[in-house]
């Protein structure tokens, strides 16, 4: 799919969908959305940009391997689950702050949570769509 | 008592299979942290099992919601038992997988999802909580998907078809099942479903999903007639692999089935006679199937069948005696069907066939290692005073207590069909003269491996060997263990009281 249009539109569709992606990852807590829905956007935004530039570009623009991004993502989700253990709470114990960051409102340990899966997904989503097309 | 930290034997599992991920190219670095991520986990399980003896039955509440809402984690006698059963097999499939698992195969993440697997048997066994423990189902089935295909050998894929689908057929029952139970109780938490489900007044409607939860665990447990997908795949995968299956895998499933049937469904008349019939048959079945079969690890596969038969008797029996042989005999089944994958690997590693027909000589060319290997093989046919011997004797006790006499009669049955079928392998592995059999290309035979290695594979049948042996002369201690169990499973009141406190 090497037209012009939709070379043009992916450059531009790529910082929108991640940023778009992000939205949805801090929307998550209250509203629809969350680090599940927001790391398969994320990486739809990769998948675009390969279709429409080849997966060797894309995979430049990541620098490393997307399955890294699998034990990091579980690493994060696991520290934030773990947490609460420090303050002799069960596992996964929601820890909030005391006051509201602006812009970004109330954080907690279940953001952190989240970004696990957000990484995670992308992860896991990016390595299957890269090998299959790899395959090709 | 409330704990914070009765899930560590799980999170620990899941630290050490992101640990492993992030060393994805290392081979020897690998091995190494599930080696020695093993031992540790060995010592975690070893201390909660100790605490849990001592102080009672310790809980926690996942996100800190108080139960029946939150996800309740249990640590009983009964889940800590197997945790540390669990991590024990583990540890020495562990070390045999580095003696025997080939480096494409820990390429493609052997080792990060074994200790997924791990991390999902150690869930379920904690689990309080009925959805939750069909989610570390989930987690196990998945990563076992991923362990017996991988390699990809056609041989495997197979196998691995049946399986799959089968299992998937049982999650589907199983979550129809617990789709029901909600809908009659409008819980999940295992405690509260155990006060609840005693409070419908519809018994027929709570016979069917008991019957669905039957059906579910009973493809899983592979009992009569759900356990076809199991001797069609365990003999597919590596050595290390189908150890681990045969060991737990199957032993999950009776572990559910005891646990929901003492607790959320107290059988009645109906019920035991329906698990009695299921668990002889399951026997009969297993132990005839055994008889007929070439391929010594399609032979050990049906030997499961027929002894998971043995385990679900106890439950058909019902009386605190027949339970205490069925925890007794999950005790000794998972350790010792462990090391008879591993001695089957071992065999084929040496030899390079599984064939009864082929093989020979083994006795006359390796002593040593036979009388290794004959330890494993008489403890499952229960040579006192080895380890299998303790567990029948409670069966059979508690079958002649209640009267179940054809139940009886079919364990002493499946007991010399067993001993039949050891006589055989014994006679045509170990001493029969060998016949030469054509050095296949593709094996990487035992002499060829490195020292090491040698020793890993060894060792951790030594090991195992020693635990069953152990087990079989400290059956006094073992016995205590599984009377209590046995009695907390009989009276739940404690388990109840432990999870939803000053409520009740």
């Amino acid at each position: 799919m090497k037209t012009l249009i939709f070379k043009t539109a992916s450059n531009y569709l790529l910082p929108l969908l991640l940023l778009f992606a992000v939205f949805i990852l801090l929307r998550g807590h209250y509203l629809p959305g969350g680090g599940f829905v927001g790391g398969l956007i994320a990486s739809i935004a990769f998948v675009i940009h390969s279709f429409a530039n080849g997966l060797e570009t894309t995979r430049k623009i990541i620098k490393f391997h997307p399955g890294f991004l699998m034990p990091v993502g579980l690493t994060i989700a696991l520290v934030a689950g773990a947490a609460p253990w420090l303050f002799g709470m069960p596992f996964m114990t929601g820890l909030w702050m005391d006051e509201p960051i602006p812009v970004i409102g109330l954080v907690g340990s279940a953001l952190f949570f989240d970004t696990g899966v957000f990484l995670v997904v992308i992860g896991v989503t990016l390595t299957i769509i890269f090998t299959i097309s790899e395959g090709l | 008592m409330s704990s914070p930290f009765v899930v560590l034997p799980i999170i620990f599992q899941l630290f050490l299979a992101v640990l492993l991920m992030f060393c994805w190219t290392q081979k020897n670095l690998q091995k190494l942290i599930s080696v020695v991520g093993s031992l540790v986990a060995v010592i975690i399980s070893v201390v909660l099992f100790a605490a849990v003896w001592k102080e009672g039955i310790y809980t926690t509440q996942a996100g800190n919601w108080v139960a029946p809402f939150g996800i309740t984690f249990v640590a009983d006698t009964f889940s800590t038992l197997m945790v540390l059963l669990t991590t024990l097999a583990g540890l020495a499939v562990s070390v045999f997988s580095v003696g025997s698992v080939r480096n494409a195969r820990i390429k493609f993440g052997y080792f990060p999802i074994y200790h997924f697997l791990l991390m999902g048997l150690n869930g379920a066994f904690l689990a309080g909580d009925i959805f939750n423990l069909y989610v570390w189902f989930e987690i196990i089935i998945i990563s076992s998907f991923v362990l017996i295909t991988i390699g990809g050998e056609k041989a495997q894929l197979e196998g691995a078809v049946k399986y799959v689908t089968m299992n998937l057929l049982a999650s589907v029952v199983f979550l129809t099942a617990i789709a029901i139970l909600y809908g009659l109780t409008g819980s999940l938490n295992m405690a509260d479903l155990s006060l609840k489900v005693a409070e419908i007044e519809n018994r027929g409607l709570v016979n069917v999903t008991a019957i669905l939860f039957l059906v579910g665990f009973g493809i899983k447990s592979a009992v009569f007639p759900l356990y076809f997908w199991l001797p069609a795949s365990y003999h597919t995968p590596p050595p290390a692999i189908s150890a681990i299956f045969g060991g737990l895998l199957t032993k999950v499933g009776v572990y559910a089935l005891i646990r929901v049937f003492t607790l959320i469904f107290i059988p009645d008349e109906f019920m035991i006679n329906l698990i009695s019939g299921m668990a002889a048959i399951t026997i009969l079945s297993g132990g005839i199937g055994a008889l007929i079969q070439n391929n010594l690890r399609k032979i050990f596969s049906y030997l499961i069948i027929c002894h998971i038969g043995f385990m679900i008797a106890g439950l058909g029996i019902y009386t605190e005696t027949a339970l205490i042989g069925s925890v007794f005999y999950l005790t000794h089944d998972i350790i010792v069907k462990t090391t008879l994958f591993m001695v089957a690997g071992l065999i084929f590693k040496i030899k390079g066939t599984y064939s009864l027909r082929l093989l020979g000589g083994f006795y006359k060319e390796y002593p040593k290692l036979s009388l290794l290997m004959s330890i494993s093989l008489f403890s499952l046919v229960g040579i006192p005073p080895l380890s299998g011997f303790w567990a029948k004797l409670f069966l059979i006790e508690g079958g002649l207590s209640v009267g179940n006499y054809w139940l009886v009669g079919f364990i002493l049955l499946g007991s010399f069909l067993t001993l039949f079928i050891i006589a055989k392998v014994w006679a045509g592995v170990f001493w029969k003269d060998s016949i030469h059999i054509p050095v296949k290309m593709q094996v990487k035979y035992f002499h060829e491996l490195k020292p090491l290695k040698r020793q890993a594979m060894v060792g951790s049948i030594i090991f195992l060997s020693v635990l069953s042996l152990s087990i079989g002369f400290g059956a006094e201690y073992v016995i205590q263990v599984a009377s209590k169990v046995a009695e907390s499973l009989m009276n739940p009141q404690d388990y109840i009281h432990a999870v939803l406190g000053q409520t009740n």
